[in-house]
């Protein structure tokens, strides 16, 4: 089996980016090179146990309730090798594409993991914000608390161990006591070559009435395939709040696996928004960890799946305190032969009482090809809660379409219309801003060549 | 070949009734399997009862299947690991032929069923009723007039020998026999169930009824119930089941499969009330030709484990499946109950209400299945699931599996929990009741627009019996 030389962490002189027409061996074999790196030991211990823990982990099948309804083996691991840097050219093109929100308290731009642009000037004092290998080196205390601290039990385990063994890139971010930067921290992470994978890693940390908002962009950059493999920590502490938008569009040949963790302390808020418009398969993890007594979860997404991508999504809202709350809400508007899978569990702990979570997937049909499976759960342990979840799936309504073509608007334009109302609620929760601008043009620009 | 044991006395002085409702009654059984299942089980069942080979055989390849089938794994309780199949007896008869009329049944097991009510449930309004007492029937009649509309109203063993015809061509073509662990333990060793044929255009207007009972202790009851309403036909059955508590844990794993040729409608009610060792773990499905309906409504109380998700499988045009269903879970109760709907045809609609209370430690869990593949337009599902948690330590799980595919289908699933609201509780005490009364009176109103799916005696029957469970349960 031929084995590939260790990428180099960074490299004074980027090698060729060339579309690497069949790779000679995949992710499956090819250890991670941390002996060149300058990690700390103890990263370097865990990296080296994830690998291990890698290799020992079977693929999931089919009869994982994890993976009911999916395949894991549609993440083709074989087929992608860890990216190497790319060239200049390919970097200038790629930050030059990165067009995201006007105004940013920080930004970074990662082309197959490698930083290239790193803006923080507009951060408040005090705040820490690093690029994931020089956090390593200054935020060894941070890391070790929180840097993947929560088990992967939505399925991933074997994923999330492959990560930690690669990660090289992404940003540790901490906002200390009190601040609140008003701004959100841009982070763009490009694939820029055939057969690449990339490791992104976005750990957030609030202390106490903290306030932040993060936006993670996945996209691809003249590139069909590749595999975008990133974790995201969300730790809140006491009355703070986090906004985390992971925003997926990578090519449609691609593939993105994005494991999402939330961690509430006492009265602090998060929203974690997932929005899937890339990928040929995409799987998202987001777990919701709700600690602290009147602490509040969000988890959002949308995804419109055109010809023949899958989306699979996976939840926890897991209540272990009383009065707290959660709401989930995921919209999926399907075309061609694309399928979405839903399955999602609220979890109410003995201790839990006055839980008040929710949990609402819904599915808009759009072809009839097109297919959604939904697996909401509940598993309620404490008495004095209020639970429920809801899942459907429908087409548009020929009433509604009668309403708005009676009024001058062509067929495609009243489709393209009812579908942007039909995510318009999960949108709203991003509130009037750039963000939520941002995100909606991305979905235009797609509702366009869908409809 | 079987030797028939000596008859034991018919003394009913030993009959012990206990303090919350139950009541045991002594055994005497002529033919009994023994303990355990093997291929001589197998061919004492089939000896006894005459079986003709081809059911012999089918028998037998059945117990291969269960053999070989590992229990349901990653998502079933643990509490399966306890069942000892070596520890049941598989097959009890006194070796009597079902009653034709009420006098001649003997007097311990009419006592049984005058205790049930069954032979005033018949003489009000039901058209047919069958008595079935560990593995036969004790008591089977049908009206005359219904009788003479071709309808045919029997226990499973009769429709085999008298009907093979139409029960041949049914027979295990609903729930095949590998469907799962428990549908190939029952093909192997069922005994009892009953075989309704309902003639074309034939409405049979008041219900059948079959009421079964476990009298015997460590005893594994596997009745199979077969019930085929041609084109345009109506009948509704009704099932009861009871079983006294004893020290030892006791089998329950039936096996029914409906048939609803084009335009029939069937009506399933079962309403259950199992002793707290009972392990209950029933197949049940039905098919939905053209235009036919097919309708659960099913009551789900005691057991240890209760582990039943009726189905319907929409085969023709414009099918219509049902279940409606009540489940109670007390302390050591686990109900994992729920539907299955498989859509399979076009315009079909299926509509599941499930209600749930957990009380004490109990455990109520749905688990669902809503099935519309590719090619099909115009099917709708409704599904709504409710739980209600009367302690701190109650628990209820709901798991929904729903997939469908097209832009010409609707489906909406909805479940929540709640618990009684204290001001609720407050507002009836204000009133004079007691706390007890309040909280039963709340849960009655829970499941009241369920309830009232019921035949009325069968509705009053459920209120009962969720006051008897409600007893103690505040507080």
């Amino acid at each position: 089996m031929p084995t590939l030389a260790p990428v180099p962490q960074t490299s004074s002189m980027p090698s060729e980016a060339a579309p690497v027409a069949a790779p000679p061996a995949g992710l499956e074999i090819i250890a991670p090179a941390r002996e060149t790196s300058a990690a700390p030991a103890w990263f370097l211990e865990k990296s080296a146990a994830a690998w291990s823990n890698f290799q020992s982990l079977p693929v999931p099948g089919l009869k994982d309730e994890a993976w009911r309804y999916s395949n894991a083996k549609k993440i083709a691991l074989s087929t992608y090798q860890p990216a190497a840097a790319a060239n200049e050219h390919i970097e200038a093109e790629a930050v030059a594409a990165s067009s995201g929100l006007a105004e940013t308290a920080a930004r970074f731009v990662f082309v197959n993991d490698r930083l290239v642009v790193a803006e923080t000037d507009r951060l408040p004092a005090g705040v820490i914000c690093l690029p994931f290998e020089e956090a390593l080196q200054s935020q060894a205390a941070l890391l070790q608390q929180h840097f993947m601290q929560r088990e992967m039990t939505l399925g991933s385990a074997k994923f999330a161990a492959l990560h930690l063994a690669h990660v090289r890139a992404g940003l540790v971010i901490l906002v200390p006591k009190g601040i609140a930067i008003e701004q959100p921290i841009e982070i763009f992470h490009w694939i820029a070559a055939e057969h690449a994978a990339i490791f992104p890693h976005t750990l957030i940390v609030t202390e106490d009435n903290a306030d932040v908002t993060v936006v993670d962009h996945y996209r691809t950059w003249k590139a069909e395939t590749g595999l975008s493999l990133a974790v995201a920590d969300l730790v809140a502490g006491k009355g703070s709040r986090i906004r985390y938008i992971a925003c997926q569009e990578l090519g449609e040949k691609a593939q993105a696996m994005h494991l999402s963790s939330t961690v509430t302390a006492r009265d602090a808020q998060v929203k974690n928004f997932q929005v899937q418009l890339g990928a040929e398969f995409s799987r998202s993890e987001s777990v919701s960890d709700l600690l602290g007594e009147g602490s509040h979860s969000d988890m959002l997404s949308v995804a419109l799946p055109t010809g023949d991508q899958i989306v699979d999504q996976r939840t926890l809202q897991n209540h272990k305190a009383p009065h707290a709350t959660s709401n989930l809400l995921y919209k999926n508007a399907l075309y061609g032969k694309s399928r979405s899978i839903f399955s999602g569990l609220i979890t109410v702990d003995k201790e839990a009482h006055f839980t008040d979570a929710y949990q609402t997937c819904r599915n808009l049909l759009n072809s009839d090809e097109a297919e959604a499976t939904s697996l909401p759960g509940l598993e309620i342990n404490a008495d004095q809660v209020k639970c429920s979840h809801g899942a459907t799936s429908g087409p548009i309504s020929d009433e509604e379409l009668f309403y708005l073509k009676a009024r001058g608007i062509t067929d495609g334009e009243s489709r393209k219309l009812i579908v942007e109302g039909f995510l318009a609620d999960a949108l709203a929760k991003l509130g009037n801003g750039p963000i939520a601008d941002m995100v909606v043009s991305r979905i235009h620009e797609k509702l366009i060549l869908a409809v | 070949m079987v030797t028939a044991p000596e008859p034991v006395d018919n003394d009913i002085s030993d009959i012990k009734v206990d303090n919350v409702g139950d009541f045991t009654f002594p055994e005497r059984n002529k033919f009994d399997s023994g303990f355990g299942v093997t291929e001589k089980t197998i061919d004492y069942i089939s000896d006894v009862k005459g079986d003709p080979d081809w059911i012999r055989e089918f028998r037998k390849k059945a117990l291969k299947v269960f053999l070989d089938k590992p229990m349901p794994t990653h998502w079933a309780t643990k509490d399966l690991e306890n069942i000892k199949f070596d520890e049941f007896r598989y097959y009890l008869s006194d070796g009597q032929k079902p009653k034709r009329s009420w006098d001649d049944v003997p007097e311990d097991v009419k006592k049984t069923f005058d205790r049930l009510g069954i032979p005033e449930q018949e003489r009000k309004f039901l058209a047919g009723v069958e008595a079935q007492y560990d593995s036969e029937a004790a008591y089977s009649n049908i009206k005359a007039a219904v009788a003479e509309q071709g309808v045919i109203f029997v226990n499973s063993s009769e429709g085999l020998k008298e009907h093979p015809e139409i029960f041949k061509k049914w027979f295990g073509k609903v729930i095949p026999t590998g469907d799962n662990k428990f549908s190939a333990l029952n093909s192997a060793v069922f005994s009892g169930g009953s075989f309704i044929y309902v003639p074309p255009g034939v409405k049979v207007k008041h219900p059948l009824q079959a009421y079964f009972r476990i009298n015997s202790e460590q005893f594994g009851q596997f009745e199979r119930t077969l019930i085929i309403a041609d084109e345009g036909a109506e009948v509704m059955y009704m099932e009861g089941c009871t079983a006294p508590k004893f020290e030892t844990a006791t089998l329950h794993s039936a096996v029914v499969e409906l048939v609803a040729l084009k335009g029939a409608k069937i009506q399933y009610v079962t309403v259950q009330n199992w002793s707290s060792n009972v392990f209950n773990l029933v197949t049940k499905r039905g098919i939905a030709h053209e235009d036919a309906v097919v309708k659960w409504i099913d009551c789900n109380i005691g057991s240890r484990l209760t582990m039943k998700y009726p189905g319907v499988i929409m085969k023709g045009k414009r099918a219509r499946g049902e279940v409606i269903s009540i489940a109670l879970a007390n302390s050591g109760q686990h109900q994992d109950t729920g539907a299955k709907m498989v859509h399979a045809a076009d315009d079909t609609t299926s509509n599941v209400i499930s209600k749930s209370i957990s009380i004490g430690q109990g455990r109520a869990t749905y688990r669902g299945l809503v099935h519309i593949p590719k090619h099909l337009k115009g099917c709708k599902n409704n599904t709504e699931c409710d739980a209600l948690l009367i302690n701190t330590n109650s628990r209820t799980d709901t798991y929904p599996a729903i997939s469908v595919r097209g832009n010409q289908h609707s489906t909406q699933h909805e479940a929540s929990v709640s618990q009684v609201s204290a001001d609720q509780i407050f507002y009836l005490m204000q009133r004079g009741l007691s706390e007890a009364e309040a909280m039963s009176l709340s849960v009655n109103g829970f499941i009241n627009d369920l309830a009232k799916e019921f035949p009325m005696e069968y509705s009053v029957e459920l209120k009962r019996l969720i006051d008897l469970e409600m007893e103690g349960s505040v507080g």
